[in-house]
């Protein structure tokens, strides 16, 4: 296909734009395959904007005269308009930017025309492999293995190629405990907590049925992780109605009859199309400057958007909980184990293990708890909170975890090497990007459409050290201890980073945080300053007393 | 003290108000005369100020004691468990009888002593001198003149001595136009806007009824708006909403009619009266202070309070004054029903906005005395100062307060002072420890000889200055007689935990980043020093012979400043706040070192944080 078929009008001047707490600019508006340009043509390109059809969530157009108006609905929440004149113009421009951002086939997206115009370090496709996680995990611990069961994605279609299992489990095992697990989920390890030994393992809903069917191999998977005498804990991630309910489907959850070891916790926590009815009020809410403050106080509360979040933190830190409080093992699932599951185990590794909390750490937990675990990224992000069409697989899931994320941050803001500006980056990114990283549902679907081969990966970008000092706390400084935010409701904050981000100027705010970052470094300028000069002295003196008789 | 039964008991629990697996505390509870104190195994000290305290109650007996749960002004709340019921209601007798004071003498400011000469108390009461600040403005001039009309507070108890009216207004005007205001209190200068000339004047409601009418008072304010030669209309605000006004003039009071004052622009602003405000901040913290509480009952109990309404509202009549001084170059004549409630806060705020000078420490500190202080807030009944009619108590300084908290979080480079010295000067408006705030009117506080008997609050934070500066101030963030835009959208405006949750704890981040940045910012000032005294030691040691000489500069120069050892960025010995003996002797109220004491062990990263989580492993489902 050509791109040009769909594009009617690829120009058109005297445009103006306008965007949110900036004076209207009158421009150019160009059309390509991928991008929406706009240029005022001033001499320093000032005012110049370049959207990605992909970022394109919604779009609306309206006519007074022969001014057409076209309201652009971003997937990153902003809003912008575009005045264009002549009614057939416009009319064109307005049907191509709707093909171009709903484009169904992925070999059409950006990821795989980009080309980048900076040199690759270290090829991010290859910077997060398990073997290497694997390799660590054996310096403190012989107890598990990696397996290649899934080598042809045979054995279960969203899980990666390698996964982390006991040791004493083969692959034949496996194999069958893949059968009892919904989407072949079986159980793996998600995290090691070195300090006691403990586990977190992660899987879909056991395919117990009605009939309250077992599997042997299952049992014995699981038990592997408890050290003698010990319990282990369940987090089941829906209410035990749901669980329950689950069963006529073929669903379940282990039966303590058969996992007489095993303590299940049901810790609910939203899904799908709920937590994108939230996501959706809340922007409305954010969106809108002329509620007063009780209408703004009630269209907040009702997004339930905050309770979300408070529901999945407590989640986390009663994982995290059990596994450094209680010194219990802990499986984690809900029904498919691609969605809540990932979110508690992802932020309870924020919580207990600190290498987690650093750029390098946070990547590959996003690597191997979302990419690897197999979180479809394509169907979730499909869509953000202007769309209209309301698909039941498009959820704000991983916009959840990161607002956790930044929700511990603000709680922890020294503990953290990286910034608020990286958790937006990555939320932009998993929307619409011009790297592939976040393309496909799964690895299986990554490999068969070749991204590595074919598409640039976001961290061999965002590892590049022009970019890396744009995403680093200037306050972090290594904290080796376990974190506990509190999840008080007075505790926690909306995320105005991302949603009053295009709401209101932020010059001030911005100001400010430039000059805390102007101390920190005159801070270290001189501190360095202090230690040479100091050395110069002793130096002095040292010849002085040499000098001396 | 005929007060105090019993002044120790031992075994007391202090019991931490949101944890819900009743972690508690054990220590020693001692009654002094003018302080609660309990004393915990690890030797940490948790004071209360008697005249902190806004109620006391004895809960039912239970099986580990008599529960007492203690609720203070600052918004601290504690709840202790004493052994014996017997201990208890002894304390909970004393403590009823010592935080009601029935007068002024036996407040804790006559007592307190912080061993300061007779020279040294009077230079104090003099650190902020409002003739000075009204200089400062620009008046006396041309327009505005100094009257002596109040001198023996003939004319209106409530005002100061000294008031600026417009020099076309004579006495006859004065007199008549206030017997047509409430409580004498006729229209008087509050601000001066010299680049604009505009004025912000403040009174009280006209004794209009419903058709009543008072040739002087309309003198008064035409004389008001011919002192602005820049503007010819003036806007009279009442930050009343209209029912209420209309209400009044069945009473005789009510508002001006725009038919008989001429060029005048009318306007309601609509902030509700004490009673409403009271009854806010009581739902506020009601919610604030439920345990295991949900985000939707925390998100509906914010607005049913309707506090940031409120404090929304406030605001928003700020920026309308500001706004019609600064950009139309018009007087504004402010008013409420008595003018010292809602008009104290339109006025001070409106001032704050218009001038970086209030963004300043000393000039905050000229702003409360000449608005809020000077101009007969009643700060003794809002305060509940003296055992008195409840009904007058209300929190409208601290909506004041709050509302300058808003400005700093959206302007965080515009004000040389940062959060903790809002919070201080809220912390001393109850604490009655400091002659400042006593009393409600400035004749009271003369009868009370206030400046002989006791001392000022200005002089003793000025002295700490340092930890009430914000680190990114910018002084030349808006030039002076720039107009600060505040941004008034509802989602501005947040939940003040750092205030109404000051002493919990579990609810603050671990880390701050403020105390962080001020650390490194006294730090950075230091290793300045520093680096010049290395540099003039290098210089001489390159350019010297005399070993002799040397010898001993060695000696001064080691050891090294401890500060130099310590790492760049943060430090866990260090408190955050420097917190030492002569600050604890100077602030006397030790509550407020304790809040600082308690929030170094909480940021200090070594110390695991406790876990709020309101569940516990104990209480899983299954």
């Amino acid at each position: 296909m050509e791109f040009a078929e769909l594009i009617k009008t690829p120009r058109a001047d005297n445009v103006v734009l306008h965007c949110p707490f900036h004076l209207p600019v009158e421009g150019t508006l160009c059309l390509t395959g991928h991008h929406l340009i706009f240029s005022s043509r001033r001499q320093d390109n000032a005012e110049e904007l370049w959207l990605l059809h992909s970022n394109i969530d919604s779009i609306e157009k309206r006519f007074v005269g022969s001014l057409g108006t076209i309201v652009i609905k971003c997937k990153d929440l902003r809003i912008i308009q575009l005045d264009i004149p002549g009614m057939e113009e416009c009319l064109n421009i307005a049907s191509s930017i709707e093909a171009l951002s709903t484009l169904d086939s992925v070999t059409l997206m950006y990821p795989f025309f980009y080309r980048p115009m900076f040199e690759v370090l270290q090829d991010g496709w290859s910077s997060f492999l398990l073997e290497q996680e694997f390799e660590l995990l054996s310096s403190v611990t012989n107890e598990w293995r990696l397996s290649c069961v899934n080598k042809e994605f045979s054995v279960c279609p969203s899980y990666p190629a390698v996964v982390i299992v006991p040791k004493c489990i083969d692959d034949d095992a496996l194999r069958k405990v893949a059968l009892f697990r919904h989407g072949g989920r079986f159980p793996v390890l998600s995290y090691y907590h070195k300090k006691n030994g403990m586990a977190m393992l992660r899987s879909s809903q056991p395919l117990t049925g009605t009939n309250g069917r077992r599997c042997k191999e299952d049992e014995k998977l699981i038990n592997a992780t408890l050290r003698s005498g010990r319990r282990g804990f369940v987090i089941d991630t829906r209410p035990l109605a749901v669980a329950q309910q689950a069963r006529a489907k073929g669903g379940g959850f282990e039966q303590e009859v058969h996992y007489p070891q095993w303590r299940r916790i049901h810790k609910y926590i939203e899904r799908f199309n709920i937590l994108q009815e939230s996501f959706i009020k809340l922007v409305e809410a954010c969106n809108d400057q002329s509620h007063n403050m009780d209408r703004w106080l009630s269209k907040l509360e009702a997004s339930n958007w905050l309770t979300h979040i408070k529901e999945l933190l407590t989640a986390a830190c009663l994982a995290a909980q059990c596994i450094d409080r209680e010194s219990a093992s802990v499986l984690v699932h809900g029904s498919e184990g691609t969605d809540s599951t990932l979110q508690v185990t992802s932020l309870a590794q924020i919580i207990l293990d600190p290498r987690c909390r650093t750029i390098h750490g946070f990547q590959a937990l996003i690597v191997r708890e979302w990419l690897q675990a197999g979180h479809p990224f394509q169907q979730r992000c499909a869509q953000s909170a202007y769309s209209n069409s309301k698909q039941k697989w498009e959820a704000p899931v991983f916009l959840l975890f990161l607002e956790c994320v930044w929700q511990i941050h603000r709680q922890f803001p020294c503990s953290f090497e990286f910034n608020e500006q990286f958790l937006i980056t990555l939320f932009e990114h998993a929307y619409a990007s011009q790297f592939g990283t976040f393309l496909g549902n799964n690895e299986n679907e990554r490999a068969k459409l070749k991204l590595p081969q074919k598409t640039m990966s976001l961290w061999s970008w965002v590892n590049r050290p022009e970019e890396l000092s744009r995403f680093q706390n200037p306050l972090y400084e290594a904290n080796s201890l376990v974190i506990w935010p509190s999840v008080a409701p007075q505790s926690l904050q909306l995320w105005e980073g991302v949603f009053l981000r295009w709401n209101r100027p932020s010059k001030f705010l911005e100001e400010a945080e430039a000059e805390r970052i102007k101390i920190i470094k005159y801070n270290k300028e001189l501190q360095a300053k202090v230690n040479v000069l100091r050395r110069q002295l002793a130096e002095l003196e040292a010849d002085g007393e040499v000098q001396e008789p | 003290m005929e007060h105090i039964r019993t002044t120790k008991v031992e075994q007391v629990k202090l019991l931490d108000r949101f944890s819900t697996s009743n972690k508690s505390l054990t220590g020693t509870l001692y009654l002094t005369a003018t302080h609660l104190l309990f004393i915990d195994s690890s030797q940490r000290e948790t004071w209360i100020l008697h005249h902190h305290i806004a109620a006391v109650e004895k809960l039912p007996l239970t099986t580990s004691g008599c529960p007492l749960v203690i609720q203070c002004k600052n918004f601290r709340i504690v709840h202790f468990v004493v052994p014996r019921e017997r201990d208890c209601h002894d304390i909970y007798n004393s403590l009823l009888q010592l935080s009601r004071t029935a007068k002024y003498e036996e407040l804790y400011a006559f007592s307190y002593n912080p061993k300061q000469n007779e020279s040294e108390q009077v230079k104090g009461w003099q650190l902020i001198d409002l003739a000075e600040e009204y200089k400062r403005m620009g008046v006396p001039n041309d327009y505005w003149q100094l009257s002596d009309a109040n001198r023996d507070y003939k004319i209106c108890e409530t005002y100061p001595r000294e008031l600026y009216v417009p020099r076309t207004a004579s006495k006859p005007i004065i007199v008549g136009s206030s017997k047509f205001r409430s409580k004498g209190r006729f229209p008087v200068l509050s601000y001066y806007h010299k680049n604009k000339e505009a004025a912000i004047c403040r009174c009280s409601q006209p004794l209009s009824g419903f058709s009543a009418r008072c040739l002087e008072d309309e003198h008064m304010l035409q004389a008001i708006s011919k002192a602005n030669p820049s503007n010819r209309y003036m806007y009279v605000m009442d930050t009343r909403p209209k029912l209420n006004a209309m209400a009044n003039r069945a009473a005789g009071k009510g508002y001006e009619n725009e038919d008989n004052y001429s060029n005048i622009r009318f306007q309601f602003v609509g902030i509700e009266n004490i009673h409403v405000m009271r009854s806010s901040l009581q739902k506020l913290l009601e919610v604030s202070g439920t345990r295991g509480l949900s985000v939707n009952d925390f998100l509906s109990g914010l607005e049913n309070s309707g506090w940031l309404r409120h404090i929304k509202a406030v605001l928003d009549a700020a920026v309308f004054l500001a706004k019609a001084i600064a950009v139309e170059s018009a007087s504004v004549l402010v008013h409420c029903s008595d003018g010292w409630d809602r008009t104290s806060q339109v006025c001070s705020l409106g001032a704050l906005l218009l001038d970086s000078y209030y963004r300043t420490i000393k000039g905050f500190m000229v702003l409360i005395e000449k608005d809020w202080i000077s101009f007969g807030h009643k700060f003794s009944d809002r305060c509940c100062q003296l055992d008195g009619d409840p009904k007058e108590i209300s929190p409208v300084f601290t909506q004041f307060l709050e509302s300058v908290w808003n400005l700093t979080e959206q302007f965080p480079q515009a004000f040389e002072y940062n959060e903790a010295f809002l919070l201080q000067i809220h912390e001393h408006v109850h604490s009655c420890q400091f002659g400042n705030f006593l009393g409600n009117c400035q004749k009271e506080r003369e009868e009370l000889k206030l400046k002989e008997k006791t001392y000022s609050l200005w002089p003793f934070l000025l002295a700490d200055q340092k930890k009430y500066q914000n680190p990114l101030y910018n002084p030349d963030f808006s030039p002076e007689l720039t107009l600060l835009e505040p941004n008034t959208v509802s989602f501005n405006f947040k939940f003040w935990r750092n205030m109404y949750h000051q002493f919990d704890r579990s609810m603050h981040p671990r880390q701050s980043v403020f105390n962080l940045i001020m650390n490194t910012s006294e730090q950075n000032k230091q290793l300045e020093e520093d680096i010049k005294e290395l540099e003039t030691k290098i210089k001489r040691r390159n350019g010297q012979s005399d070993v002799v000489l040397e010898k001993e500069q060695e000696q001064t120069a080691h050891p090294a400043p401890v500060a130099l050892k310590s790492p760049p960025c943060f430090q866990k010995e260090q408190p955050p706040l420097p917190v030492n003996d002569a600050v604890r002797t100077i602030e006397g109220s030790n509550t407020a070192d304790n809040r600082y004491s308690e929030l170094v062990s909480e940021f200090s990263k070594a110390e695991p944080a406790v876990v709020s989580l309101e569940y516990g492993v104990a209480r899983m489902t299954c």
